[in-house]
């Protein structure tokens, strides 16, 4: 059980760390626009080939 | 119904006059101007045709200008001082806002469109907030070209850093996110030891141990009592000051009692402790506080909508000329000129002998005023026929506008939270939650750690989270699902309105219509004359005026003459050369003082407005112009009937074409000839009748309407002073979504109500137990953990989708029972 007096302070630090990630995700604007990334993974950079173009 | 729709923009294909076809993907698609026609051309050459693919949204249709003319003033250093900043690697960085980006699909179309543009190396659109952030080598590419392409896709660009109140907002949803998240990873934690803690209590646990899992618990509890709840204790504080007890209040003195509570016993190494309860409490009630600003925020902001209706540019005497200028480059005491049409580009005095003024912005009177030299005039307004000389007294930030737009956006900040419902029970509720715990304590004071547990007990079960997001999530439901159908509410409190109306007014250009005149007739009156020659004549005389009827003759004609010395006569016509010949068009007697002799009868429909064209030598055609009627007007208006509400029509127009328009939507009560006064008068009789009024508008003259009415409908394409005096905006000017909103309202407060009656019902049950001892505050929390959750259900029902009701054919309204 001792071994929780190492670990649970570990957990914690790991617990600033992932808040102190996530503030600077935030400030860095990955927060901003929540909507058009989903789609534009589909819709992916080089668009030219639209495969329905070439069909008759 | 026999109405094609514009591939591009989706408004219906004119019948009458020429077609315009686009070949996308391998297949003709019809579109329905040349503007259309040229967008989606460019973008299927493009090879960006998945954009037709993958939108969701109807495109915007351009604007008839277009080319790069109107944005050369950007090419100058001076004019891109405040929106464009140098790179490190000699490249420019520019800030846009673009009007009508509506979808990802839109911001993905353009990143493509300006990638492929030569010298532009890195575009990043965000599709929230409609901000384009461009990369470009000035070297390489003009910007001016760059904005005239953006313009040309239908995407107005407005250069320009993001106004103040953009960046607050980013500022606080920032702020609101990180907060949630110290709750949230908070209450992750401080839960695992809770549920440690408890079982310790059940199978025993070492008292070392049960003391350090409880310091940890303090130790990750206090940021998020100070952080995260910040707010609430700001609120309680705010509405103690203010004389009010608020639903913050209990809220705050829960969590301090609570936390102050665990703190003592935690030092003490005794007693319960209740961390998270309290981390488990804040994340909760953060997280409704976001998801509800997140909802409004879509919203837009007004004070942004009123600033564009300044123009971008204007031209500025100097000794050596004119010059085209930004406005930021402006400065009072300068001397512009405003061509005839356009919009009055600051606050200044006039310097020419006199002016006709459309000042409908501000007084909401459409008729243009006679302005006299050195009388002021206000930014926005719209000059009359001929070009104007202005000293400039006000510009930017200082002018009329800039203070309208200012002041709406302070009552928007200002305005009370909607929930007003969940208010009006906390300004109850809360003093009788606080009297109960101290009550419950005083009664149980023979002992004070359980004096302490059934105080605590009382407030966490009693604690309003059920009661108080009760209505939000059921609202927030009902917005985010309206919004999923191209309905923006931008008051949420409008919707428990909306389901009380009995009565709706609806304007008729622009809402029940399209707000954009066609030449639906076309009868030439002399031998040899082809419907084509005489369109193009027309054509080449409108096109130097910028009268709104204007663009039913510029909109599909052939780009072949132009016209000289072309005046508009206000209320008349327009009179130019073409061909060493004086033309006229308009009213028939304007035209017919050409030569001298009456004016042929026009053709017999009531319908058309009819404008005559005529040379010297006698007339030439007649024009019936008519605004078409919106293809789901008359389906709109028959459901809302059939939903128990009325419909009339009010318009200031003449009383036949009225007439003929609400023939045409089988609406029965339908009045013309009506100003703006007349309309409110008519607004405020049916309210003081005690009937519930919707009403319906898009123009600047319906603003009055719409803020005095209890519920109001702007359309996307009126004016922003419509939309912001507005409720509710239709994104897409779709009619037919109205019916629909009425049925979401209606299910909304339906849910709103079972959540009220379960929340009370509720707490009437756990109050009495909680005070006789008899739940324990972990009990407590889980209690109140559940009823939140169960109203947090029950208000995601609102987003299935609603059924439609089949409009009746015809017949009295049936009275609907919600």
């Amino acid at each position: 059980m001792n071994s929780m007096f190492l670990l649970i302070p570990l957990s914690l630090v790991l617990l600033a760390l992932a808040v102190a990630a996530f503030f600077w995700a935030v400030h860095s604007g990955q927060f901003d626009d929540l909507d058009s990334p989903a789609y534009r993974m589909l819709m992916d950079d080089p668009p030219p080939a639209d495969p329905e173009e070439h069909e008759p | 119904m026999g109405v094609t729709a514009c591939f591009h923009c989706g408004q219906p294909v004119p019948e009458s006059g020429p077609r315009h076809e686009v070949v996308i993907q391998g297949q003709a698609q019809p579109v329905c101007c040349t503007g259309c026609e040229m967008a989606a051309q460019w973008i299927a050459s493009a090879g960006l045709g998945a954009y037709y693919r993958w939108r969701t949204e109807p495109a915007t249709a351009p604007v008839d200008a277009v080319g790069p003319d109107p944005y050369l003033a950007y090419d100058r250093p001076q004019a891109q001082r405040s929106f464009v900043s140098p790179l490190a690697d000699g490249r420019c960085e520019a800030e846009l806002l673009v009007e009508n980006l509506n979808c990802a699909a839109c911001a993905w179309l353009i990143e493509g469109a300006m990638g492929r543009e030569p010298g532009v190396a890195h575009v990043q659109v965000n599709a929230a907030n409609g901000r384009v952030l461009l990369h470009f080598d000035p070297a390489r590419a003009r910007l001016s070209q760059l904005l005239a392409r953006l313009a040309a896709l239908g995407y107005k660009p407005h250069p320009q850093r993001p106004g103040e109140a953009r960046a607050l907002h980013t500022r606080e949803r920032r702020q609101a996110l990180k907060r949630l998240a110290v709750a949230g990873l908070g209450m992750m934690q401080a839960m695992t030891y809770a549920l440690s803690l408890y079982g310790g209590d059940f199978h025993g646990m070492d008292p070392v141990h049960a003391d350090f899992l409880r310091l940890v618990s303090l130790l990750i509890t206090t940021p998020v009592v100070i952080y995260a709840g910040a707010p609430f204790f700001r609120q309680a504080y705010r509405s103690l000051r203010a004389g009010r007890i608020g639903m913050d209040v209990p809220v705050a003195v829960a969590i301090t009692v609570a936390y102050a509570a665990s703190v003592r016993h935690t030092l003490a190494g005794a007693g319960a402790v209740y961390f998270d309860t309290v981390c488990m409490f804040i994340f909760f009630l953060t997280l409704a506080r976001y998801l509800q600003a997140a909802a409004r925020a879509r919203a837009g902001d007004s004070g942004d909508a009123l600033a564009r209706l300044l123009p971008d540019t204007c031209l500025r005497e100097t000794a050596a000329g004119l010059e085209t200028i930004t406005l930021q480059e402006l400065a009072a005491g300068d001397r512009v000129r405003v061509p005839p049409g356009a919009a009055l580009p600051a606050d200044g005095r006039l310097l020419d002998e006199g002016a006709w003024i459309d000042e409908s912005l501000l007084t909401g009177e459409s008729r243009p005023v006679h302005r006299t030299r050195g009388d002021p005039l206000v930014a926005g307004s719209l000059n009359g026929a001929t070009a104007l000389r202005l000293e400039v007294t006000a510009c930017n930030a200082d002018t009329t506008i800039a203070h309208i737009g200012r002041l709406l956006r302070r009552a928007q900040a200002e305005r009370p939270p909607e929930a007003a419902q969940a208010d009006r029970l906390a300004a109850v509720f809360a003093p009788t939650v606080l009297l109960l715990a101290a009550a419950s304590a005083w009664l149980w004071r023979a002992d004070p750690t359980q004096a302490m547990d059934v105080a605590l007990a009382v407030l966490v079960v009693t604690c309003p989270c059920a009661l108080s997001i009760a209505t939000p999530t059921a609202l927030v439901a009902a917005s985010a699902q309206l919004l999923s159908r191209g309905v923006v509410v931008l008051r949420a409190a409008a919707l428990e309105t909306l389901c009380n109306v009995r009565h709706a007014i609806f304007d008729k250009t622009g809402t029940l219509t399209m707000g954009r005149p066609r030449i639906a007739r076309l009868e030439v009156l002399r031998e040899g004359l082809s419907p084509d020659r005489v369109r193009a004549q027309a054509a080449a005389l409108e096109r130097a005026v910028h009268h709104p009827l204007a663009r039913a003759f510029t909109g599909d004609a052939p780009l072949a003459e132009s016209a000289d010395d072309v005046r508009l006569v206000a209320g008349e016509g327009v009179e130019g050369t073409l061909g060493g010949r004086i033309l006229r068009l308009g009213r028939a007697e304007f035209t017919a003082a050409l030569w001298a002799s009456p004016a042929p009868a026009a053709p017999a429909d009531d319908a058309s407005s009819w404008l005559l064209l005529g040379d010297g030598s006698g007339p030439l055609a007649w024009f019936g112009i008519t605004d078409p009627v919106r293809a789901d007007a008359a389906r709109a208006l028959c459901e809302l009937r059939a939903l128990g509400i009325d419909t009339e029509i009010a318009s200031g127009d003449a009383a036949a074409v009225v007439d003929a328009i609400a023939a045409a939507v089988q609406c029965p009560q339908a009045q013309g000839r009506l100003r703006p006064e007349d309309k409110l008068a008519r607004l405020t009789a049916l309210q003081a009748a005690g009937t519930t009024v919707l009403s319906v508008g898009d123009g600047v003259n319906d603003a009055p309407l719409l803020a005095q009415a209890d519920v109001s409908i702007a359309m996307a394409g009126g004016t922003a002073l419509a939309q912001t005096s507005a409720d509710l905006i239709l994104l897409q000017d779709r009619l037919e979504r109205l019916p629909e909103i009425v049925r979401i309202a209606r299910r909304s407060r339906r849910i709103i109500r079972q959540n009220l009656a379960w929340a009370l019902a509720y707490n009437a049950l756990a109050v009495p137990l909680a005070a006789m001892g008899l739940v324990t505050p972990w009990l407590a929390s889980l209690g109140m953990s559940l009823s939140s959750v169960l109203v947090v259900f029950n208000a995601q029902r609102l987003y299935r989708p609603v059924k439609a009701v089949p409009p009746p054919v015809s017949g009295p309204a049936a009275v609907h029972s919600p």
